[in-house]
């Protein structure tokens, strides 16, 4: 049987974070009472006009240049149009014809065989990221076939991040998805929080044989997590092959993932191929960017935006933090990917080993072995933790200076989870753990062992 | 060239609209070919425009400031059916029905 190769691109949709909607001026936040968050140009009313949200356009700008786009000095709106109940305009404004970024790239990594110890470095190209709205929310009351909308997410700002269908499996979408979340999540432009719909993940998937044409592909929705993300993908990825390799065919249409069936279905409501009918958002006219070169001298500053501004006041991105805490402290790079991996770890690491006198190489594992498994088992954040940096500080400082060992500084540690405010310097004399130094007392307490076993004594000597 | 079956089918159904008569479907017709006029002007290297104002001022940025919301009766005294403040509609899209199963005007080109 010839080998199939599948492929896998992803369509992003990541909510901004602000404090109010792309083009109005209704707050944007989850979980509010129905329908309280929506202002007359969010509802659709007649005679309402959309107002550009200048902070929307700055995350767009950012995550453009943290994922190496060019940013598109004039970029365009457009209207999408379809109906459907939670798009009260029966169109939705977006960038389709000129967004406000194209051509990036996306660097992320991966444990070869579940060995962190071995990981590659991959990258996924990123066609382009466009402003556009979110919709409203419908909730479906089938026992009363009926649909209740509530419009308090329609109007809000989304960048859709377009990656090109550069991926293979679950394992590689999951990892650049996890990636671009933490870029995400360090620019501030948005939470990408999954769980509360700010990072909402489609993929398209074919499969086809070396040297053949790409396969007809489909695209799944209905995603909540990471985790399904690569179940889903390798699932439909399977479903292809076996299809195909049966005589079927794989329609283009778009399907759901069901994650108590852990399978894709069809999804109901699609009617065929749709015609959007783009055309260019009357009401906005061409969004302008400027750089450093191209700033105009007579211009009201709050109108302006400066690509080069935004550029030189970037934070550093998750790839640089990692290298600089492995040159930094000696650590090894899967060290750095667990670290930034978990909010805060890498913070609470850095403040422990300023406090004690351990080298950071015997610091982290304390960190990632001891901390790290004591917060997963009780689900707890970093944040969370009973056991504070400069307590730990502490203790590795016993450690270090020899006066306690390394299973007492273990069970000192157990008695600190239980947040009972002691120190442990508190603790190792609560339960005498403390190393004898005095090689005289050493001498004596052997003798002693020595003198009340006579017998075993012997028996030793004479092998 | 006059506007196909296939077409204006089509259009009905993406647009929600009913063309009803021979007198719908030709006024139709009239506003394509005064629409096709456009074509008669060479614009061969010419950027198409979608704004008189071009590049010479930039869409105006508001600050990112919660200035409007909170109406929620207003918005709902529109709604025809309301459950708890949320707006009522059908399960799901009713598709217009194909041109077969219609009384249409469209039956009888």
């Amino acid at each position: 049987l010839a080998p199939w190769v599948p492929v896998v691109g992803l369509e992003i949709h990541a909510q901004i974070s602000s404090n109010s909607k792309l083009f109005s001026g209704s707050q944007v936040q989850f979980a509010a009472p129905p329908n309280s968050l929506v202002s007359f140009f969010d509802a659709s009313l007649p005679g309402t006009l959309p107002v550009l949200n200048r902070r929307c356009v700055e995350a767009a700008v950012m995550t453009g240049l943290a994922l190496n786009c060019s940013i598109n000095k004039k970029s365009l709106f457009d209207r999408k149009h379809y109906f459907y109940a939670d798009l009260p305009a029966g169109y939705q404004i977006t960038q389709q014809r000129v967004p406000i970024a194209v051509n990036g790239s996306l660097s992320y990594s991966l444990c070869i065989d579940n060995k962190m110890s071995q990981m590659v470095t991959k990258t996924v190209r990123i066609k382009q990221i466009q402003l556009e709205q979110d919709s409203g929310k419908s909730l479906h009351d089938d026992t009363r076939s009926q649909t209740l909308v509530d419009l308090n997410r329609a109007g809000v700002g989304l960048m859709e991040v377009v990656m090109e269908p550069d991926m293979c499996c679950g394992e590689e979408a999951a990892a650049a998805v996890r990636e671009l979340q933490l870029i995400l999540q360090t620019l501030g432009s948005s939470q990408a929080v999954m769980a509360e719909g700010q990072l909402r993940v489609d993929a398209n998937v074919s499969v086809h044989h070396p040297g053949e044409p790409y396969g007809v592909r489909t695209e799944v929705k209905n995603i909540n997590s990471i985790r399904f993300l690569a179940k889903a993908i390798d699932y439909e990825i399977q479903r292809q092959i076996e299809e195909l390799e049966n005589g079927g065919t794989i329609l283009n249409e778009t399907r759901a993932f069901d994650s108590k069936l852990g399978c894709t279905v069809p999804m109901r409501d699609k009617e065929g191929k749709q015609d959007y009918r783009f055309m260019p958002e009357p009401n906005l006219p061409p969004l302008i960017l400027y750089d450093a070169k191209s700033l105009p001298a007579n211009m009201n500053h709050q109108q302006v935006i400066n690509i080069d501004w935004i550029h030189e006041r970037l934070p550093d991105l998750p790839s640089v933090k990692r290298k600089k805490l492995v040159e930094q402290y000696g650590i090894l790079p899967e060290h750095s990917f667990t670290l930034l991996n978990e909010d805060g770890l890498a913070e609470f690491f850095e403040s422990v080993v300023k406090e004690t006198l351990m080298k950071p190489k015997k610091v982290i594992g304390w960190i990632l072995k001891d901390l790290l498994s004591y917060l997963k088992q009780h689900s707890l954040t970093v944040k969370e933790s009973p056991v504070s940096s400069f307590l730990l500080a502490d203790l590795l400082n016993l450690l270090e200076k020899k006066e306690i060992s390394s299973t007492a500084a273990k069970q000192v540690l157990a008695e600190l989870w239980k947040g009972e405010g002691k120190t442990p310097l508190e603790i190792v004399k609560e339960q005498k753990l403390e190393l004898l130094q005095d090689q005289k007392e050493l001498e004596q307490i052997c003798q002693a062992v020595i003198d009340g076993h006579e017998n075993e004594v012997i028996m030793m000597v004479l092998g | 060239q006059r506007v196909s079956v296939e077409v204006l089918e089509h259009l009905e159904h993406l647009a929600l609209v009913d063309f009803r008569d021979a007198e719908g479907v030709e006024r139709l017709q009239k506003a394509i070919q005064f629409a096709d006029q456009l074509h008669e002007v060479n614009t061969d290297g010419v950027e198409p425009m979608d704004s008189v104002l071009e590049d010479r001022w930039c869409l105006y940025l508001r600050e990112d400031d919660v200035t409007e919301g909170n109406c929620t009766k207003e918005l709902l005294e529109n709604a025809r059916e309301k459950v708890e403040e949320y707006f009522v509609a059908p399960p799901g899209n009713i598709p217009l029905l194909k041109l077969e199963e219609r009384e249409t005007f469209l039956q009888g080109s």
